[in-house]
């Protein structure tokens, strides 16, 4: 290790062009850490499941303008042919769906009264077949009863009585024990009072960067409105051949109304992450150019540096210096101006992370990406000036003897 | 001089053409990228209506819960309630005012053989088409006092007259918008505002709509509306009810014409919320708002966190490859130390020298230019089919942007050629003679 201060002392007589390495290093380190974190935590939150059998559902909208209209009894007929289809489990009308971006919401309290706190939730306004139609967990009370379903009409004010929950609305509301939510009274609209008779496992709110996203709860209401959604799950393998009957069995079943908006679960969450998921990719892009072009930038520098010391080389070369030694001359000199790249670009890398907290309320950085930062970046230094240093070991010891 | 120059710089760069080329798409990686987010954040950020905005104003009213204040109490709510928008609307205090919110509804063709068709609306009062300076192709608004008698007219999107009227003149004729006549009083040319500054709260990158109607329709119930509806007090059941609750869902443009004319209509919103205290609304300390319409913008934050962020991460991307221009730049040049020394030995002074080294920079700083307007063209290109329709008509490159493309190229790179070209010019010509 003798010659690592020989190294140092040659780099300090040509410490700009050492130093514009090490700073770009330091960047391309600030930049690649917090990219690649970002890309990490959107695809988290990607991740997260619905709660739904994303799979094997779909929904539509149904927008009513016939005049006279029997609303009510249109919508029985409707869910009476949807339930007997073959191939499909169930249907039910909904006013709004999971990860679409529109959607209903309240606050609900466990004190009743205008002053008291409560926690906002997203109402879904279902029958008693939602459970099974939308694929949910029911882990603790009881499913809706027929008797429950109450019809709504257009700007009503009043709630029906009874309620099911998501576990994690049921923790909102009592930190304690979510299970000890089940047959709690609660009150929405400041002072109505409901019952809160079953608690699911999971179903998402329709907003996808909401932080309350898990805060759900069933509402047993059937809508007498002119617009609304029919949710329908179908057996496994099913979904596809069945979408274009079912629309065209209901358009032609009745000229009052258009069919629209057709659309599955599985296009809904890819719409739904669609930007998460386009700024993802393009942070990538980033992140592989931004680690060629620095690895280029590398090996020009290595490659311009070993042509001026071509004879110096040979020099070496020729006074008994091994292949090895030469190569393991130019791995090192790297290694030392990585080094100081990467301790610049630790200090970078968490400045940056911490203004990006500051300005877009991001999470703060974890150690682990520094350290994998780390490690990557002296790889590719290594890797970039593994070429030219094997150029520099081939140099002919007899290159010493020529005169330039 | 200058084309001689011109063309050393040539042969030198065809020379070490491995080292030119690395230059060249550095640069034009660094100024592909940074092009790309700075055209998404420039048209995001884009002045839709340039020579009005600063005569039309929002107006913002804290009419939110005392308990538990609107964003925390930062902002008063984003839009007004019925009964405010409708007083305000009454008391036209402003030179003029416009009341709107989205609506929806569904257009029957009396032409049998066409499908019904479900369409967007706006509900707005009949200065919204001369306020916002809307393009009509045939006929106009309708009037002041169509709305106040509740007619039922209708203004038609070019994309309406021409799938419903085949494109033809339609003004006059009456077209069945859910289950109701309307009378066409004018179709409007393509209009679309980027952002949609006019409705922020349901999209500010979404379509404009497809018909207008009169905003009184929907208290008549004849007009159904949409768009946010946000309340923090219960409302009794009905529409009257609703309409005369505490839901904010309406949104309220007023153009005044001079800064004396909008401090008088501060006033007079001060005074109005004053006097409805007295009924027991408005129990929040007195915060109402006028901004104009780039305040506006900036306070809804229409420029995405994501594209500020791109856009950040974009120019330190191009800071790594000015980096490594330098870098290159200073091996290239001090690798022709001799040719250098032997230019000043034959007289050539520091001053033309240094031209030419520019001269050389500036050539690879022109063509990663190219590069770079090519790279940020694919890159655009790329963003519009990633983010679909959030960014549709977002991605495009104005001439503006272009020159700014090769102008930013040729700074960027003739300051990274500054320290290079300083080193070359100041090698001492005895020395590389006396080497040779």
């Amino acid at each position: 290790m003798q010659e690592t201060g020989l190294i140092i002392r040659a780099l300090m007589r040509n410490k700009i062009g050492a130093l514009l390495i090490a700073l770009q290093i330091a960047l391309t380190m600030t930049i690649i850490v917090n990219a690649i974190f970002m890309i990490q935590d959107r695809q988290t939150q990607m991740q997260r499941s619905s709660g739904i059998d994303e799979e094997n559902t779909f929904y539509l909208t149904n927008t009513i303008f016939g005049q006279d209209y029997n609303i009510q009894a249109a919508l029985q007929t409707d869910l009476d042919t949807l339930r007997k289809t073959p191939g499909i489990v169930d249907a039910i009308q909904i006013n709004a769906i999971p990860l679409s971006g529109g959607g209903w919401s309240s606050g609900v309290q466990t004190e009743m009264g205008e002053d008291k706190d409560g926690v906002g939730t997203a109402i879904y306004m279902v029958d008693d077949h939602a459970i099974n139609a939308m694929g949910l967990e029911l882990i603790a009370g009881k499913n809706f009863a027929v008797t429950d379903i109450q019809w709504r009409q257009s700007g009503q004010s009043t709630w029906p009585d009874k309620v099911i929950v998501t576990k994690a609305l049921a923790l909102s509301l009592f930190p304690d024990d979510w299970h000890s939510a089940l047959g709690k009274t609660i009150y929405i609209s400041q002072n109505q009072r409901i019952e809160i008779i079953g608690i699911i496992k999971q179903l998402q709110a329709p907003w996808n960067g909401w932080d309350g996203v898990e805060r759900s709860m069933l509402v047993p209401f059937q809508m007498e409105s002119k617009g609304s959604r029919l949710f329908i799950r179908t057996e496994p393998g099913q979904r596809d051949t069945l979408m274009p009957l079912i629309e065209k069995r209901l358009a032609e079943s009745d000229k009052g109304r258009i069919i629209r908006r057709m659309r599955t679960m599985e296009e809904t969450r890819e719409r739904s992450y669609q930007r998460h998921n386009a700024t993802n990719k393009i942070l990538t892009t980033v992140v592989i150019t931004l680690t060629v072009i620095t690895s280029f930038g590398i090996v020009g520098l290595a490659i311009f540096s070993i042509n001026r010391r071509t004879k110096q080389i040979g020099t070496r070369r020729a006074l008994g210096a091994t292949r090895g030694q030469i190569m393991r001359y130019f791995m090192i000199e790297n290694l030392l101006i990585s080094a100081v790249g990467i301790f610049i670009g630790c200090i970078g890398a968490v400045a940056l992370n911490m203004w990006l907290v500051k300005t877009f309320q991001l999470t703060p950085i974890n150690v682990e990406l520094i350290l994998f930062g780390i490690v990557a970046l002296f790889t590719v230094g290594q890797l970039a000036v593994l070429y030219p240093a094997r150029k520099a070991s081939m140099i002919s010891p007899a290159t010493a003897t020529r005169t330039v | 001089m200058f084309s001689y120059y011109l063309r050393l710089a040539w042969i030198s760069i065809l020379r070490h053409w491995g080292l030119s080329l690395l230059m060249i798409c550095a640069i034009g990686l660094g100024i592909g990228a940074t092009m790309t987010t700075v055209t998404v954040n420039y048209l995001m950020s884009a002045n839709p209506i340039p020579h009005k905005s600063e005569q039309l104003y929002y107006v913002q009213l804290d009419s939110w819960d005392v308990n538990d204040p609107f964003d925390d109490g930062l902002n008063p709510p984003d839009q007004l309630t019925y009964t405010d928008s409708t007083n305000l609307m009454k008391a036209a205090k402003a030179f003029r005012q416009n009341v709107q919110a989205q609506a929806y509804g569904v257009i029957e063709p009396a032409d049998k053989d066409l499908l019904p068709i479900s369409v967007t609306a706006r509900a707005n009062s009949a200065d919204f088409f001369v306020m916002f300076d809307v393009p009509f192709i045939f006929g106009s608004a309708w009037s002041a006092q169509s709305d106040l008698s509740k007619e039922q007219v209708i203004v038609l999107s070019k994309k309406i007259n021409d799938q419903v009227f085949g494109g033809e003149n339609s003004v006059g004729k009456t077209i069945k918008f859910d289950n109701n006549l309307f009378k066409v009083m004018g179709v409007i040319d393509d209009w679309q505002p980027k952002p949609r500054f006019y409705d922020i709260t349901t999209g500010a990158f979404n379509e404009s709509e497809d018909v207008f109607v009169p905003f009184s329709l929907i208290a008549e119930e004849k007009v159904r509306r949409s768009g946010n509806t946000n309340c923090w007090k219960p409302s009794g059941d009905g529409m009257a009810a609703f309409l005369a609750g505490e839901c904010v869902w309406t949104q309220f443009w007023v153009e005044l014409k001079s800064e004396q004319e909008k401090q008088d209509y501060m006033t007079f919103l001060n005074a109005y919320v004053q006097e409805q205290k007295q009924y027991g609304r408005f129990q929040r300390p007195m915060d109402n708002r006028l901004s104009n319409v780039m305040q506006w913008l900036e306070n809804q934050e229409v420029v995405a966190d994501d594209a500020r962020m791109m856009m950040a991460m974009s120019f330190m991307f191009l800071t790594v490859c000015l980096l490594n221009t330098i870098g290159l730049l200073l091996a290239k040049f001090l690798g022709k130390a001799s040719e250098i020394g032997l230019r000043q030995a034959l007289g050539a002074s520091k001053s033309t020298l240094f031209f030419q080294y520019i001269l050389e920079s500036a050539c690879i700083g022109f063509a990663g230019g190219l590069l770079g307007l090519g790279l940020s063209f694919l890159g655009l290109k790329g963003i519009e089919s990633l983010y679909g329709e959030y960014m549709q008509g977002l991605a495009t490159l104005d001439i503006p942007m272009m020159v700014l493309a090769i102008v930013l190229a040729l700074i960027c790179t003739v300051i990274a050629g500054l320290y290079p070209t300083w080193r070359a010019c100041n090698i001492s010509p005895a020395q590389q003679l006396k080497s040779q």
